[in-house]
């Protein structure tokens, strides 16, 4: 893709004809972290490393920068464990994260993943409040061929996950995947209303919602550190999904929330069509970003 | 709130205290300070690079090698110079000219602009003006009917845009729409889309060239990170924007991501969203969105207790 060559070129040019790593290199490094949204404290931090190695002479040949830095950011990305499917049927997912961030899109994509493995899937429109939110996900539950359990704008998201829940049992459905409406993670009354909605899930169905994933948007800054931090600390997320990485953003800022919240990646959302989604694959993303 | 930025520049000049002199040494390590602050802000790497040379020759001046508190002269003289680069022009919309006069929202996907555009329509009904909504969005499900709704929530017609007509058609009948019905302002809500998608960017081209559009705005997230300046260029240079309309402002963003794109736009942002609800819509204050980037309150009052 063009991304990806405008990146290799430039990695690339940082190293043509270079014999040592400099200061010159380091700070060219510097700002492609800088530039992939990977933070101000994530990146100094690979690079002090690197300086570090430089001067003890464990590092000496700029070619062999590259794999370094892959392996360390690596190590930076993993060690979390993506929480075991519980036995139990239905499996109950609720999606969440700040506005626009591409939630019910990706509930969408995540639906068609399922049905297309032969499961049984229901969606839940507990996003009550944004306008056509209940309407955008009755297209996708009609495109994917999934049914959609839903209440009038307005009405309280528990009381239809209530519904949606109960519904599932009845039909006996594999998965049930619980749209939420888009909220920043510093409104308080907002995140309330979100634990209400897990508290009611659990009421109804053992464990659930047995999987919390929260979405963010690679084009986010560093906010995105904060938002995984909020909503993890208010309902417990157990995984990760970044969307928008069709674009031009690197979504470095995925090394930052990994650190900070020891949650896994799961899924990646690179486009807006219901086949847009793709496992996480820390090698190609991070290729991504260094070329 | 919490005064990093002040903080260190604190510990950066207090190092000095009687030791003498202050040197320029001392005041680079301020401004490695400062330009850390804006990289964790998302200002962009090279916009913060630029802005960091832009400072280093006042602060390097008679200002602040001659004064009691350093650390505070730098960062007032970081923020004036921070509010000079995101203030400008007034920020009132281009309303003047041949009605109806059509504005066009753009950016990408998700970063509110059907919201917007309701949000806009409200605050002109309240001026006494009779605007018209228009979706030009025929991709994303249900973005016809989201608009609809708004407007019906604020009592300002939308036209009866179809999903399976194309956009660029729809666009001039909307045109063609507010001249019969006699509205004076044409809102435009066009569909999301990448920076770097080139039919759908050439279909705003065409949108273009058939209305004649007094304001084409760019409506960012705040929370944009590095991406912003990539973003900005590409539908500047597409459709040559008017301004830019910052969203979701009212959480815990920086909003580098403005000095970003306020740089390579060189046009005023003329408007905050503030919340989801459609008055949540407030005039642009330059002075605290540089106190913001920086991570400080209220700076003057700030350097004024020092
Ligand atoms: N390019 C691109 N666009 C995406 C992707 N995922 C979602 N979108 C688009 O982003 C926009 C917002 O998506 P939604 O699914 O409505 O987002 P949401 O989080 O449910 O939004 P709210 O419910 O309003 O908070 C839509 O225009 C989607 O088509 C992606 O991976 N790539
Ligand atoms: N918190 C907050 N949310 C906002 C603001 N402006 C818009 N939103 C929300 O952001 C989400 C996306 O807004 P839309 O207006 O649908 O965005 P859009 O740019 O039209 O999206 P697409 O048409 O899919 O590209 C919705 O949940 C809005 O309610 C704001 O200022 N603050
Ligand atoms: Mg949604
Ligand atoms: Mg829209």
């Amino acid at each position: 893709s063009r991304t990806r060559e405008a990146l290799t070129s430039k990695l690339d040019r940082l190293f043509l004809g270079k014999k040592i790593i400099d200061a010159e290199l380091l700070e060219e490094l510097e700002e492609l972290l800088i530039t992939a949204d990977m933070g101000v404290e994530t990146s100094l931090g690979l690079i002090e490393a690197v300086r570090d190695k430089v001067k003890r002479k464990e590092l000496t040949d700029p070619a062999r920068l590259k794999t370094h830095l892959k392996a360390e950011m690596l190590t930076l990305l993993t060690g979390v464990a993506v929480p075991p499917l519980h036995p139990g049927k239905p499996h109950v997912v609720m999606v969440i994260g700040v506005n626009g961030v591409g939630k019910t899109t990706t509930i969408a994509k995540l639906a068609h993943h399922d049905l297309e493995q032969g499961e049984k899937v229901l969606l839940v429109a507990a996003d009550t409040f944004r306008a056509a939110a209940i309407e955008q996900l009755e297209i996708w539950g009609q495109r994917a061929g999934a049914a959609v359990i839903k209440q009038k704008t307005g009405s309280d998201p528990a009381a239809v996950v209530f519904d949606g829940l109960a519904a599932a049992l009845a039909r006996r459905v594999d998965k049930v995947y619980i749209d939420t409406a888009g909220r920043l993670h510093t409104k308080v009354n907002l995140m309330e209303e979100l634990k209400k909605v897990a508290r009611t899930a659990a009421k109804q169905i053992e464990g659930a919602p047995h999987e919390v994933l929260l979405v963010l948007d690679a084009t986010t800054g560093q906010n995105a550190i904060n938002q995984a931090r909020l909503f993890h600390e208010a309902i417990g997320v157990t995984g990760i999904i970044m969307t928008k990485l069709d674009g031009t953003a690197k979504g470095g800022v995925a090394l930052g929330v990994v650190q900070e919240t020891g949650l896994p990646l799961q899924f990646i959302g690179v486009g807006e069509q219901m086949d847009d989604l793709r496992p996480f694959e820390p090698e190609a993303y991070l290729e991504a970003i260094l070329g | 709130m919490f005064d990093r930025l002040s903080d260190k520049l604190g510990k950066v000049f207090k190092k000095l205290k009687g030791h003498g002199k202050l040197t320029e040494a001392n005041i680079q390590e301020a401004l490695r300070e400062v330009r850390l602050a804006l990289l964790e802000a998302d200002v962009h790497y090279k916009v913060a690079k630029t802005f960091i040379d832009r400072i280093r020759e006042r602060a390097l001046g008679q200002e602040v090698m001659t004064s009691l508190t350093p650390g505070q002269q730098v960062v007032k003289i970081v923020h004036d110079e921070l509010a000079a680069l995101l203030g400008g022009e007034a920020p009132r919309l281009e309303l003047g000219g041949k009605t109806p006069v059509a504005l066009m929202l753009v950016g990408l996907q998700g970063s509110g602009k059907t919201t917007t555009a309701a949000k806009l329509a409200l605050y002109l009904k309240k001026q006494g003006r009779q605007p018209l909504l228009a979706p030009v969005d025929t991709q994303r499900p249900a973005a016809i009917e989201q608009l609809h709704r708004l407007g019906a929530e604020i009592g300002v017609d939308v036209y009866r845009s179809q999903p399976q007509q194309n956009p660029v058609a729809l666009a001039s009948e909307a045109m063609a729409a507010a001249v019969a019905k006699g509205h004076d302002v044409l809102l435009l809500d066009t569909a999301g889309r990448l920076h770097v998608d080139a039919p759908l960017m050439a279909e705003l081209q065409a949108i273009k060239a058939d209305v004649g559009p007094a304001e084409i705005l760019l409506v960012a997230d705040a929370m944009t990170g590095q991406d912003a300046v990539a973003v900005a260029q590409n539908f500047h240079e597409a459709l040559d924007l008017t301004g830019v309309i910052l969203t979701k402002v009212e959480g815990d963003a920086r909003g580098g991501a403005a000095l970003s794109m306020r740089t390579v736009v060189n046009k005023p942002i003329k408007f905050l969203g503030v919340g989801e609800k459609l008055d949540a819509l407030e005039v642009f204050h330059p002075d605290r969105l540089a106190s913001r980037i920086l991570g400080m309150g209220d700076v003057l009052t700030l350097i004024e207790k020092a």
